[in-house]
C-alpha cells in the first residue's frame, strides 16, 4: 500500500495506513511558554502506563534529573538557564511583580547576554526555559517504518504504539527515529518489558475510554493541550501570533508543518529557542525518505557483485 | 532586592476554569521584543561544550542503536558466507573442486554464525521468529529477513552436497546420492540469492537516523559488497591450492580496489559526518582496514606461486573485510553519541535557507 506521500510530504497517517472512516487524528500541543516545569506529566505518564524508574539521578542539569526520552521515560522536562531577560506572567490578579532573588548572573566570557532586550530590576537577566518533550509521533514514523514484525503499528487515532507481545526487540526503531525517542528497556529479568522497545503511546488505553492522556490531564497549566491535530495545529499558530504581538519574538512553532521532513508531527511544540537548545533536531528527516535511492544503489551493487565474481572466472583456468 | 508577598484578594481570584483560560494565554518570554533570529541563531552559547553549535547540556539527540558487536560481526560473516556462494558456484561450473570446497564449506560456517549472531542480539531472542509473521518493504531488517530466508536453503544444500561428497562411507546411501544430485542447482541458486545477502546489510544500517550511516547510503552498498567478496575471496586464498585459486586471486584484487576506492568516494560524499571514521576506535579500525586490505590486495599478485603468500594475503583480507565491517558501524555509534553530527548539518541547511521541505 504505497501512495504519492507514503514516504514523504502531507499525509493523514490513519488513513492512509487504511483506515475507514478513522477518528480525527489526534495529538499533543505542547506550550513550552506555560510550562512551569513542575514534571506532574513524567509522574502522570510514569504512574498510568507503569513505567519504571530511570534510576534516582543527579544529573547536574538545572533541574532535569531525568536527562532525555527514553525506554523509562516517555515524558521529559527539560531546563534551560539562560542569561536572557524574563518577561513577566500576566496572570491578571493585578499584584506588583515579585522579585524571586534570581540571580543576575555575569557572563562567564565578558561579553553581555545575546539579547537585544535590556534587563531591569523588573525584567531580570535570566530565565528558565522548560519544556516537556515526548514522542512526536510523526506523520512518516521512521520507527513504525523499519520496524521488521510489524509490533509497532499505526492507530486509528493517527499516533504510533509498540505491541508488546510481538516486539522481538531487535532495536531496530531506536537508531531509526530523528528525535532519539524510542529505546530498548533494559533491566532484570523481571522488569516489565525488558528488551522491549517503549515509548509513549499517547495514552491509546484512554483514549479509547475517550479520556485524555495521563499527561495532559495532570498538567496544571495546560501547557500540555491533547486534541485533534487539525485544531491543534490552529490554536497553536493563534498562540504564536498573540505572543509575537506581545513582542515575544522567540516564539516558533516545532513540528506543526505538514511539508516538514517528517509530514509534520502528531506531537509539536511552541519554544522559545532554537530546537537545539532544547535537545530537538532542528530540522529532522524521516530516514525512509532516501529508501527508494537507498534500494536502487543496493541493487546495483548487488549487479555488480554478480557481474565481478563471473568475470574472475573468465579467462584463464588458473 | 525587597521581596514583597503579594496578597491576593479572594474577590479578584479568578475560578478554576478562568485560571485555566488566563494560563494559556499568560505571556511569557523576553518582553524586549528580541527579534527572532532567522534561523542563524546560536543560542546559548555559555552552556554548550563547543561554541560552534547548540545542543542540551551537550547530551547526544538520536539514539545510538542498541546493537554490540553481534552485528558488525555478522556483517563479515553474511558477507563472507555470500561472497563465497558466488565462488564456489564459478567453481563449480568451472572445475575447480577444491576451490568450491572451500567456499561451499565457508558459506555454511558463515552462515551458521550469522543465525546465531542475529538471534543473540535480539532482546527478546525466544521471539525471532516474530520476523516472519511480516514481510515489510519499507523495513530493510524484515527485507533481509526473507533475503536470508530465500538464500539459506540452498547454501546449506550446496554445503551438504559437498559433505556428503567428503564422506568416506555411505557413497550408496540415498541421501548421499540426493545431495550430490542437487549440489550443483542448489549451488547456482545460493549464488543467484547471495549477492542481496551483502548488499541489503548497507540499507540497513543507512536506513536510520545515525548520521555517519545515513550520509553513506550511497556509496555503502558498494563497500559492502566488495568488502564482503573481499573477504571469500581471501578465504579462498586461505584453503585452495595455488593451482586452483586464480579465480580467487583475480576477485580479490578487483575486489579490494573497488572497496578501497569506493570508500574514499564515500567519505567523501558524506560531509562533516565523515568524520567519526578518523576518530577515536572507528578510526583505528578504519586504518587497519585501509592497511590490511591494501596488503592484501598487493600479497595476491604474488600469491600465485607461493602458498604462504596466499595464505597471508588471504587472512589479510579476511581480516581487513572485519575491520572495515567494525569501523564502519563504530563510526556511526560515535556520530550518534555527539550531537554534532545531528545538529551542524541540519542547522546548516536552515541556515544556508534550504530545510527540508516537501515541494509537492
Amino acid at each position: 500500500m504505497i501512495a504519492k506521500n507514503s514516504f514523504f510530504g502531507p499525509s493523514d497517517p490513519a488513513p492512509d495506513t487504511g483506515y475507514k472512516d478513522p477518528p480525527p487524528r489526534k495529538g499533543f500541543f505542547t506550550d513550552t511558554s506555560i510550562c512551569i516545569g513542575c514534571k506532574a506529566c513524567e509522574v502522570a505518564c510514569k504512574e498510568w502506563n507503569e513505567v519504571p524508574d530511570d534510576g534516582f539521578n543527579l544529573l547536574g542539569m538545572s533541574y532535569d534529573n531525568t536527562g532525555s526520552l527514553n525506554a523509562d521515560t516517555w515524558r521529559h522536562v527539560a531546563f534551560i538557564e539562560q542569561r536572557k531577560p524574563l518577561g513577566h506572567q500576566q496572570p491578571g490578579l493585578r499584584q506588583p511583580a515579585v522579585d524571586l532573588g534570581m540571580p543576575a548572573m555575569g557572563s562567564t566570557n565578558g561579553e553581555p547576554a545575546a539579547s537585544t532586550a535590556v534587563a531591569t530590576e523588573e525584567t531580570p537577566d535570566f530565565r528558565w526555559l522548560m519544556s516537556s518533550d515526548v514522542c512526536k509521533h510523526c506523520t512518516h514514523a521512521a520507527c513504525l517504518d523499519v520496524c521488521p514484525t510489524g509490533s509497532l503499528f499505526r492507530t486509528e487515532f493517527g499516533t504510533v504504539v509498540v505491541q508488546p507481545d510481538i516486539c522481538n526487540g531487535c532495536g531496530y526503531c531506536v537508531p531509526a527515529c530523528p528525535y532519539g525517542v524510542i529505546e530498548r528497556r533494559k533491566g532484570d529479568a523481571g522488569t516489565k518489558n525488558v528488551g522491549i522497545a517503549q515509548k509513549c503511546t499517547l495514552c491509546y488505553d484512554r483514549l479509547d475510554a475517550g479520556q485524555r492522556p495521563a499527561c495532559a490531564q495532570a498538567c496544571p497549566t495546560e501547557s500540555i493541550q491533547f486534541g485533534d491535530v487539525d485544531e491543534l495545529r490552529e490554536r497553536a499558530q493563534a498562540r504564536v501570533d498573540t505572543l509575537h504581538e506581545a513582542g515575544i519574538m522567540d516564539a516558533r512553532l516545532y513540528g506543526n508543518d505538514p511539508n516538514d521532513g517528517v509530514g509534520g508531527t502528531g506531537a509539536f511544540f511552541l519554544l522559545l529557542d532554537e530546537p537545539e537548545v532544547y535537545g530537538l533536531p532542528p530540522d529532522p528527516v524521516v530516514t525512509t525518505r532516501d529508501l527508494p535511492q537507498m534500494f536502487n544503489h543496493a541493487a546495483t551493487a548487488a549487479a555488480a557483485m554478480l557481474v565481478g565474481a563471473a568475470l574472475s572466472f573468465l579467462g584463464r583456468r588458473r | 532586592m525587597t521581596a514583597e508577598i503579594p496578597t491576593v484578594d479572594p474577590e479578584a481570584a479568578p475560578g478554576p476554569d478562568m485560571r485555566a483560560e488566563q494560563g494559556r494565554n499568560a505571556l511569557t518570554g523576553s518582553r524586549g521584543g528580541k527579534p527572532r533570529r532567522g534561523g542563524g541563531g546560536r543560542g546559548e552559547q555559555a552552556m554548550v561544550p563547543e561554541a560552534e553549535f547548540t545542543s542540551y547540556y551537550g547530551r547526544q539527540i538520536v539514539k545510538p542503536s542498541p546493537w554490540e558487536a553481534d552485528i558488525p560481526a555478522y556483517f563479515f560473516a553474511g558477507g563472507l558466507a555470500a561472497g563465497s556462494s558466488l565462488l564456489a558456484a564459478g567453481a563449480d561450473m568451472t572445475g575447480l573442486p577444491a576451490l568450491r570446497r572451500t567456499a561451499r564449506l565457508g558459506a555454511v560456517a558463515g552462515l551458521s554464525f550469522s543465525m546465531v549472531a542475529l538471534v543473540h542480539d535480539l532482546g527478546r531472542p525466544s521471539r525471532f521468529i516474530n520476523m516472519m509473521r511480516v514481510a515489510k518493504l519499507t523495513s530493510p531488517m524484515s527485507v533481509g529477513t526473507w533475503i536470508l530466508t530465500g538464500y539459506s536453503p540452498f547454501a546449506l544444500l550446496a554445503g551438504g552436497a559437498e559433505v556428503a561428497g567428503m564422506l568416506p562411507f555411505g557413497k550408496g546411501s540415498r541421501v548421499v546420492r540426493l545431495l550430490s544430485l542437487v549440489g550443483r542447482p542448489a549451488g547456482v541458486l545460493a549464488a543467484v540469492g547471495a549477492p542481496p545477502v551483502a548488499a541489503y546489510t548497507a540499507v540497513l544500517l543507512a536506513d536510520t537516523a545515525t548520521p555517519s550511516w545515513h550520509t553513506a547510503y550511497r556509496e555503502l552498498p558498494f563497500v559492502f559488497v566488495s568488502s564482503a567478496l573481499a573477504a571469500s575471496s581471501g578465504l579462498g586464498m586461505v584453503g585452495t591450492p595455488v593451482s586452483q585459486a586464480g579465480p580467487a586471486r583475480r576477485l580479490a584484487l578487483g575486489a579490494a580496489a573497488v572497496e578501497l576506492a569506493m570508500e574514499r568516494q564515500m567519505e567523501r560524499s558524506m560531509g562533516m559526518t565523515a568524520e567519526p571514521l578518523h576518530t577515536g576506535k572507528a578510526g583505528r579500525l578504519m586504518r587497519a582496514a585501509s592497511a590490511l586490505t591494501l596488503g592484501g590486495a598487493v600479497g595476491s599478485l604474488l600469491a600465485g606461486r607461493s602458498r604462504f603468500m596466499a595464505v597471508l594475503s588471504g587472512a589479510a583480507l579476511m581480516a581487513g573485510s572485519v575491520c572495515t565491517r567494525f569501523g564502519i558501524f563504530e563510526a556511526g555509534q560515535q556520530s550518534a553519541r555527539d550531537p554534532k553530527y545531528t545538529v551542524v548539518p541540519q542547522r546548516e541547511r536552515l541556515q544556508q535557507g534550504q530545510p527540508v521541505r516537501y515541494h509537492g
